[in-house]
């Protein structure tokens, strides 16, 4: 809208223009303008390059391209079912163990740690949010993997052996293996942040629940985390978003095998680590653009993922105890 | 004083740039197996031609055909021959030339076991489709007599990234197989039947390392670098073998009566008693026509110094060098360069 003034023609109306810009705001807000603009822009260009480029696989697919199963590069049959099971499957398993972690270990540090080991705690859990995810690969090859394989699956299987996700074969590898990494991988973030919210909460909240009655725990789980719980949210998201998209710590234990089983020991695929795997090899333009057509998919699972998040955050907050967070 | 200075440091600066035009730079791309040997290969080559600059880019032998095909590189490299239909994308049709070859071996992690394990075509294929799924199946009892094979599952792990090596390896049970040929196929990736798969030689190889009861196949190279232990195949002459530089070589010198002018050959399940079954090629793609006089000349002479001086290299890196047909008729196809 503000752009609309500039080329506007008088002489005095130009001065009015040069006078405000050289206060400053005017720069600002142009300069600001044009950066968010291009955050859009990019997004735009990569949904527009993404879907011109799987245009091959979109039309000898279609729709079955989502629904199919069979992977068959020698055949020239693509089908997206088995990565989209493995890479929402996985991400949900991570969640499921970091996030009551995660929220646990926020709420130690936040309001039942003495200061000095809270500091150093998340001093720590900075450094492993920073750890490069093949190191975190590496890790789970050499030991996550072997530990799974000689006493996590047989006690999951001894004793939930009954469930269909506790059977079949253990070879540490598989859904499990990748679920526990990144579950390893995201709840630094989740702890990080939510933290970060808890002791944003003002003190008079505390004090105020504390003047009533509350004994420190109630005070803590029924005040101070629903009154941060927008900031823990945004923290679980923002581990999702990192468990949908990590790509060489998954590949290195998810075991690439792409069909749905539903024992977490059995071996899967992510897209992301399909994408890693076959994309520097795979010939043919309706392979490539099978390919593209996966990290399209990835993209719209994030977008669906990070509008449910809104959803979620608007539908609490209407309920909730209706502060601005 | 400024003004010599000035003058001094354009004189530089122009002498610089001229010397720059004067130097010979080629850009290639492809094949990750032979890029140690190749950047070998081209720095010697400076160093005996220090005008000529040859940069290879190691990205994989389907991004070499790419490059190539777009135009961006002056050559490519691939582990495995052009298709036709990949052929017909190129204006300027592509000589392939062989520069080394490589094997596949059989690793594996039976526990109780420390013998070479013997396979062959048949339980080789069984175990990769499946349906021989116990080591202590009757057919690898019998090939392998005196061994004390256990009852245990086989755990069967391939590759997981497109490469090359499972092209080959998939190539060889095509070859032995008609299951597996409709089935699977031979490609750098394929709908494995069973099985886990790992990134790159290391992946395969560390998961076969730590998991008992697996099989893998990695790169001959890869195994004799790393010392893995590796099992011994039995070839189309019906001889059990290992996998070294001279039987890789002579299943080259098996195919090599019936090489067909252009050198696209698979020379898996060769004939001969000395031929590892799972040994290929690896190319390198070079146009046909290069317009450039001085880029040609670089390149015919950097092939010449190949199949020559370059090849007492291949061995000492753990490459099979070309055997002495191939060389000779090699040299015949670079009078194809216009």
């Amino acid at each position: 809208m503000a752009s609309s003034t500039i080329p506007a023609g008088t002489a005095t109306q130009t001065r009015g223009i040069w006078s405000r810009l050289r206060t400053g705001d005017e720069v600002a807000h142009l300069v600001t303008l044009l950066f968010a603009a291009s955050v859009v822009l990019m997004t735009l260009l990569l949904l527009i390059g993404l879907w011109t480029t799987s245009g091959p696989s979109q039309a000898k697919f279609g729709w079955k391209f989502l629904f199919s199963t069979d992977w068959d590069p020698v055949a020239g049959s693509f089908g997206a079912l088995p990565f989209i099971y493995g890479t929402i499957l996985t991400s949900v398993l991570a969640l499921a163990i970091s996030v009551p972690l995660g929220v646990a270990v926020a709420i130690f540090l936040s309001e039942l740690a003495p200061p000095r080991l809270a500091n150093a705690c998340a001093f720590l859990v900075e450094l492993l949010a920073a750890v490069p995810s093949v190191i975190y690969g590496l890790m789970a090859i050499f030991t996550v993997v072997p530990l799974l394989r000689e006493y996590g699956e047989p006690f999951l299987k001894a004793h939930f052996g009954y469930l269909p996700i506790f059977q079949g074969p253990m070879l540490g590898i598989g859904f499990l293996a990748a679920g526990l990494v990144l579950s390893i991988m995201t709840v630094p973030y989740i702890i990080a942040i939510s933290r970060e919210s808890l002791m944003a909460v003002p003190r008079d909240q505390r004090e105020a629940a504390l003047a009533l009655g509350a004994t420190h725990w109630e005070s803590t789980s029924q005040v101070v985390v629903p009154y941060a719980r927008l900031g823990i949210f945004g923290s679980v998201f923002l581990g999702l978003a990192r468990a949908l998209g990590e790509t060489m710590a998954v590949t290195m234990v998810i075991g690439n095998d792409p069909s749905i089983h539903a024992s977490l020991f059995a071996s899967g695929y992510t897209i992301a680590s399909v994408l890693a795997n076959e994309f520097t090899e795979a010939t043919g333009k309706l392979y490539q653009s099978s390919l593209v057509e996966l990290g399209l998919v990835l993209f719209l699972i994030t977008i669906i993922v990070n509008a449910l998040a809104r959803l979620l955050v608007i539908a609490t907050s209407r309920k909730g105890t209706g502060h601005s967070a | 004083m400024t003004k010599w200075k000035t003058l001094i440091l354009a004189a530089a600066a122009a002498l610089s740039l001229a010397g720059m035009a004067a130097a010979q730079s080629i850009n290639a791309a492809g094949a990750t197996f032979p890029y140690v040997i190749y950047s070998k290969w081209f720095e010697e080559f400076r160093q005996a031609h220090p005008s000529i600059q040859i940069n290879y880019q190691s990205l994989g032998s389907g991004a070499g055909i790419q490059q190539l095909t777009a135009g961006t590189v002056d050559f490519g490299a691939s582990d495995m021959p052009m298709t036709d239909e990949q052929i017909a994308a190129l204006k300027v049709k592509p000589l392939h030339f062989p520069t080394v070859l490589g094997g596949i071996v059989p690793v594996y992690n039976v526990t109780g076991v420390s013998q070479d394990l013997r396979f062959t075509a048949e339980t080789l294929s069984g175990i990769y489709l499946g349906k021989i799924s116990k080591w202590n199946d009757p057919q690898l009892v019998k090939d392998n007599p005196g061994v004390k094979l256990p009852a245990d599952d086989i755990v069967v792990v391939h590759r997981s990234d497109g490469s090359g090596t499972t092209f080959v390896f998939t190539d060889y049970l095509s070859k032995v197989n008609p299951q597996w040929k409709s089935q699977a196929g031979a490609s750098t990736s394929v709908k494995w039947p069973t099985g886990t798969g790992q990134k790159g030689n290391e992946g395969v190889a560390g998961m076969v390392k730590q998991t008992p009861g697996s099989i893998g196949y990695v790169e001959l190279i890869y195994a004799s670098q790393n010392h893995l232990t590796y099992g011994m195949l039995r070839n189309s002459a019906g001889v059990f073998l290992k996998a070294d530089t001279n039987t890789v070589t002579a299943a080259a010198a098996g195919a090599a009566k019936n090489m067909p002018d252009d050198f696209r050959v698979s020379i898996t399940n060769s004939p001969g008693k000395d031929a590892y079954p799972i040994s290929s090629f690896t190319w390198l793609l070079i146009p046909s026509q290069i317009p450039d006089g001085s880029k040609k000349k670089a390149i015919v002479d950097f092939l010449n110094w190949m199949l020559t001086t370059g090849q007492k290299d291949a061995a000492g890196l753990g490459y099979a060098p070309l055997p002495k047909e191939v060389v000779t008729k090699e040299t015949k196809q670079l009078a194809l360069i216009k």
